[in-house]
């Protein structure tokens, strides 16, 4: 048996050809092998225009050198193939270096299409595809005041949110009569049309440019055919793309009339060894231009490759997107085409809604639909077209506002087969049996299944799935806090606001049962803490804290604690550092620089806590929360106040918001960053608020996470002005602070959401629930009434009472021990101790006594 | 060589707190985690932790389960029985039991 690695060659690492080698390193025996032309590994290009609004080059990567390594793949930079031996299997790049191949991969992609217009060639002149063109677009608009896009479909008016973004005063130039002439009909596109000129954007449609020359006013000037003209700085060509398929032609693969190289339902070329993926491929005389097809190909390849049967069928080439705000759906038939149909529309001109469906001559199927301004109902609308469900008796319902429930597809209609996730392409089916393998949530299923992993559309779908079936095995999806109370966290967060309940004797006995316990008793000190914000250690809560909080320190695995003074910003004057360093020094405690850039002092006794934080505080610093479930560090640079790339004040900025949101008590802690620049030092965007200087105000991030389980943050709104950013945070933390389950970050807490961060932009810009004069209120009333609660318990000779080991003795604990390392302290750990560990006898049951 | 075991003075019973816990050392340096539960009840355990090794369970949350009450490790949440000392999550540990009674205002165990 021949026990030879298959040697893999894949041609062109975008998005599609990464997905080939992500399914196919999936497989022992092969060795993979990626030649890439560009200098750079593949990145997402679904989401480049993000690259404008503060994304980077490393964000927007799909893969990184030490990934392709830890899978064993082998790949190369700046190696375009020149040359392919077929028959001998070998490709030869530009540099002269030979791979040879058992199966060769082509994921070459496109190129953007450029019309034969005279002048074309123009400086200023360029098109929007990849990471370098974006950085050419940024040097050019630079210079100008003006931009055009040639081109009015899906990827030009991306291209048109880009140069909006950079300043420009935009143009589009189509030559067909409307816009999204592909997904939308003739009513969307003019609806369109007028909501993209409400913000600014200038639309001109059946414009032919016969010429690019010089201009008056501007760079250029672009002569039409119907003798108007027009001036400007920078030109966009996005008229459509091009199949790369030149090395196809040159060694005789076969290709399409119009380009593309031509592939079976394999995915294979006119050569048995040669396969073909993505946009450089023709598939029954078509060229898919997005990227779930490509995805579904790379599979198929893969699957072909180690001896599966799997083929490609063609793909639904429906979406949903957000065009400069704008919700834009499409289904199938988007233009009733097909014989016999018939189309139920509905149009609100004032709201600026538009939605169309397209149904069968016998009117039970959906086979196509438009919507503009509202997608809302695009999930349900896409799961009948796709699955062919029969449609209800009145199907305008589906579209139609109602004042009562909206008859919405029940998720037990969809059969096993359609999909939910089609970028990752996962279906009902495979989350089916995901959950028979033993996933028991949604994070479950998607780290299985991949799903949701893409654009992240079917979330909400997904979930719906998910619970549905677990519910249909008897899982019980129980939202129940504990034993104690039959309620949800939200719901208990209600109760305390609405019946203005203050203690967790009341509540309990109002609305719960038994004694509580270490789950329920800290979550309602929590709640009780966001909504009244009182001293957290007066004695009716005392008794409901977590050790942490009792004590106000982070207990640590001896029984000791640590002091955390706070240091907003990371900003600390000389004399503060050296009280703190005296106060290190006389308590001998270990000194460590913690990640939210302040000063950690560990191995204090619970009785030595009282005397540290006195000096502390003598020296004018507070409590640090680090205890606590609340708002931690706002972590900083220096900003425009000393950086020479500094845009805005971070430090003032990062100082303002420590103090304003200090001490507010929520479901998990919260941490922040502020940075001065794009170039991010303070590492914003993993932050639960993450906050970006740009020229004109601050981005905001939010739900960003390190930790455990990184997630990026989501850019959530760009160039805000102080108050609004204050105003925007505000609403986000107290809508996170009221809604989120106990323990649950703003990440877990964001994926979770249904509908997700645009709900949350609904919430917190347009005041859809309208309740943020509400949650600003209550968001107020916690800055208000801020206390250092270290302050407060050094006062009083109560508090001061427990904090000592013994109720009956001053000794000290003598089993809390350290040694000496790195000229410090750390806990003394087996031998090392003296004392020696206390065993006990356990044989004795005795009886409770009564007071 | 053991000791015998008597009644031993601690505090006032109005050092208590009221569902949460303080911590007494007798005579024989052993330490004893006090719980007053509700307005009647006062249990008594051994102060060690022994999954974390330390010195600290009169610092726990208490708990209750179906009729059980329990003090939580601040270390890592082990749930032990305050009238039996069994360990709700691991049954292979148990800690250590006192009987408490109160005479003239004063709280009194018996080790």
């Amino acid at each position: 048996m021949n026990t030879q690695a298959q040697k893999i060659v894949v041609v062109g690492n975008g998005m599609v050809g990464h997905h080939f080698v992500d399914e196919m390193a999936k497989h022992a025996g092969y060795e993979i092998t990626v030649l890439s032309a560009e200098d750079r590994l593949a990145y997402d290009r679904v989401h480049l225009s993000e690259y404008f609004s503060g994304k980077t080059a490393d964000d927007l990567a799909m893969t990184t050198p030490a990934y392709y390594n830890e899978i064993g793949v082998n790949f190369f930079t700046n190696a375009k193939v020149t040359d392919i031996d077929k028959a001998a299997k070998i490709v030869t790049t530009e540099t002269g270096d030979t791979f040879a191949y058992d199966k060769l991969i082509m994921a070459t992609g496109s190129y953007p299409f450029v019309p034969p217009i005279p002048g074309k060639e123009r400086d200023h002149c360029l098109v929007y595809r990849t990471i370098q063109d974006l950085e050419d677009i940024q040097a050019s608009a630079k210079a100008g005041k003006v931009g055009v896009v040639v081109g009015g479909g899906l990827l030009g008016l991306e291209a048109a949110n880009a140069l909006k973004e950079l300043g420009l005063q935009t143009h589009v130039v189509e030559f067909a009569p409307q816009l999204m002439g592909v997904q939308l009909d003739k009513d969307g596109g003019a609806l369109l049309r007028s909501m993209i000129e409400d913000i600014g954007v200038q639309v001109h449609t059946q414009k032919a440019t016969s010429e690019i020359v010089d201009g008056e006013t501007c760079v250029h000037r672009m002569n039409f055919a119907d003798g108007t003209h027009l001036e400007t700085d920078v030109i966009l060509f996005s008229a459509g793309i091009r199949p790369y398929d030149n090395l196809a032609r040159e060694f005789d693969l076969a290709v399409g009339e119009r380009g593309g190289i031509v592939v079976d339902n394999h995915c294979k070329t006119s050569d048995e060894s040669i396969y073909a993926i993505g946009e450089c491929a023709l598939w029954n005389n078509f060229i898919f231009g997005l990227v779930a097809p490509g995805y579904t190909m790379a599979k198929v390849t893969a699957d072909n490759i180690i001896g599966g049967e799997q083929q490609f069928t063609g793909a639904d080439m429906s979406t949903k997107l957000k065009l400069m705000g704008m919700d834009v759906g499409s289904i199938g038939d988007a233009h009733a085409r097909t014989q016999g149909c018939k189309s139920y529309v509905y149009s609100n001109q004032p709201d600026q809604i538009y939605k169309k469906i397209v149904v069968s001559a016998n009117g039970k199927e959906l086979i196509g639909a438009v919507l503009v301004g509202d997608t809302s109902e695009y999930d349900t609308l896409l799961q009948y077209a796709l699955n062919g469900i029969e449609l209800p008796e009145n199907p305008d319902g589906l579209i139609l506002p109602s004042s009562g429930e909206k008859p919405t597809l029940g998720v037990d209609a969809l059969p096993d087969t359609a999909t939910i996730c089609s970028c990752l392409n996962v279906t009902k089916g495979d989350i089916i049996a995901a959950i028979d393998c033993g996933a028991v949530d949604v994070g479950e299923v998607k780290s299985s299944t991949k799903a949701g992993t893409g654009c992240g559309g079917c979330a909400a779908l997904l979930k719906k799935v998910t619970d549905h079936e677990l519910e249909k095995r008897g899982v019980e999806i129980s939202t129940d806090l504990c034993e104690h109370f039959a309620y949800s966290r939200v719901e208990l967060f209600h109760i305390v606001q609405a019946e203005q309940i203050k203690t967790f004797d009341l509540l309990i006995e109002k609305h719960g049962s038994g004694l509580g316990c270490e789950i329920c008793k800290p979550a309602a000190a929590s709640i009780l803490a966001s909504v009244w914000n009182d001293y957290v250690l007066k004695p009716d809560h005392v008794s409901l804290q977590d050790t942490n909080d009792t004590f106000l320190g982070n207990m640590q695995k001896d029984g000791t604690y640590s002091v955390v003074p706070r240091m907003p910003g990371g900003e600390v004057t000389p004399d503060k550092l050296i009280v703190i360093g005296e106060v290190a020094k006389e308590y001998n405690l270990y000194t460590k620089v913690t990640g939210g850039q302040r000063i950690d002092l560990f191995g204090a006794r619970v009785d030595q806590l009282p005397a540290i934080w006195k000096r502390l505080i003598d020296a004018g610093m507070e409590t640090g929360h680090a205890y606590g479930k609340s708002l931690r560090t706002v972590k900083s640079c220096v900003g425009s106040t000393w950086c020479r790339y500094g845009q805005q004040d971070s430090m003032a900025m990062a100082i303002f918001l420590e103090d304003r949101y200090k001490g507010l008590r929520s479901p998990h802690k919260i941490k922040f960053a502020v940075s001065g620049c794009t170039r991010e030092c303070a590492e914003a965007q993993s932050k639960d608020i993450g906050i970006i200087a740009t020229e004109n105000g601050w981005n905001l991030y939010v739900s960003g996470n390190g930790g455990m389980k990184p997630r990026h943050g989501d850019l959530f709104a760009t160039d805000l002005d102080d108050q609004t950013l204050v105003k925007y945070i505000d609403r986000y933390l107290m809508f996170y602070v009221r809604t989120a389950d106990r323990l649950t970050r703003t990440s877990v807490w964001l994926e979770n959401l249904e509908g997700g961060l645009a709900y949350m932009e609904k919430i917190v810009k347009d005041d859809h629930l309208g309740i943020n004069a509400e949650l600003e209120k209550q968001m107020q009333n916690v800055v208000d009434t801020y206390q250092c609660e270290w302050k407060t318990t050094i006062e009083s000779t109560e508090q001061l009472k427990r904090f000592r080991q013994f109720v009956n003795s001053d000794t000290v604990d003598g089993n809390i021990e350290f040694v000496t390392e790195r000229d410090q302290i750390r806990p003394a750990q087996g031998d090392e101790k003296k004392y020696g560990v206390q065993i006990q006898a356990i044989d004795l049951i005795p009886v409770p006594l009564s007071l | 060589m053991t000791t015998e075991n008597t009644w031993q003075t601690i505090c006032p019973t109005s050092d208590l707190i009221k569902n949460a816990g303080v911590c007494a050392l007798l005579a024989n340096q052993e330490q004893v985690a006090l719980f007053q539960v509700g307005n009647d009840t006062v249990y008594a355990v051994a102060n060690f932790d022994p999954f974390g090794k330390a010195n600290v369970l009169y610092r726990g949350l208490i708990g209750e389960t179906k009729g059980d009450v329990y003090v939580a490790s601040p270390l890592l949440k082990q749930r032990f029985v305050l009238n039996t000392g069994a360990c709700l999550d691991d049954d292979t540990f148990a800690i250590k039991t006192y009987q408490t009674r109160v005479t003239e205002g004063k709280l009194e165990i018996f080790g």
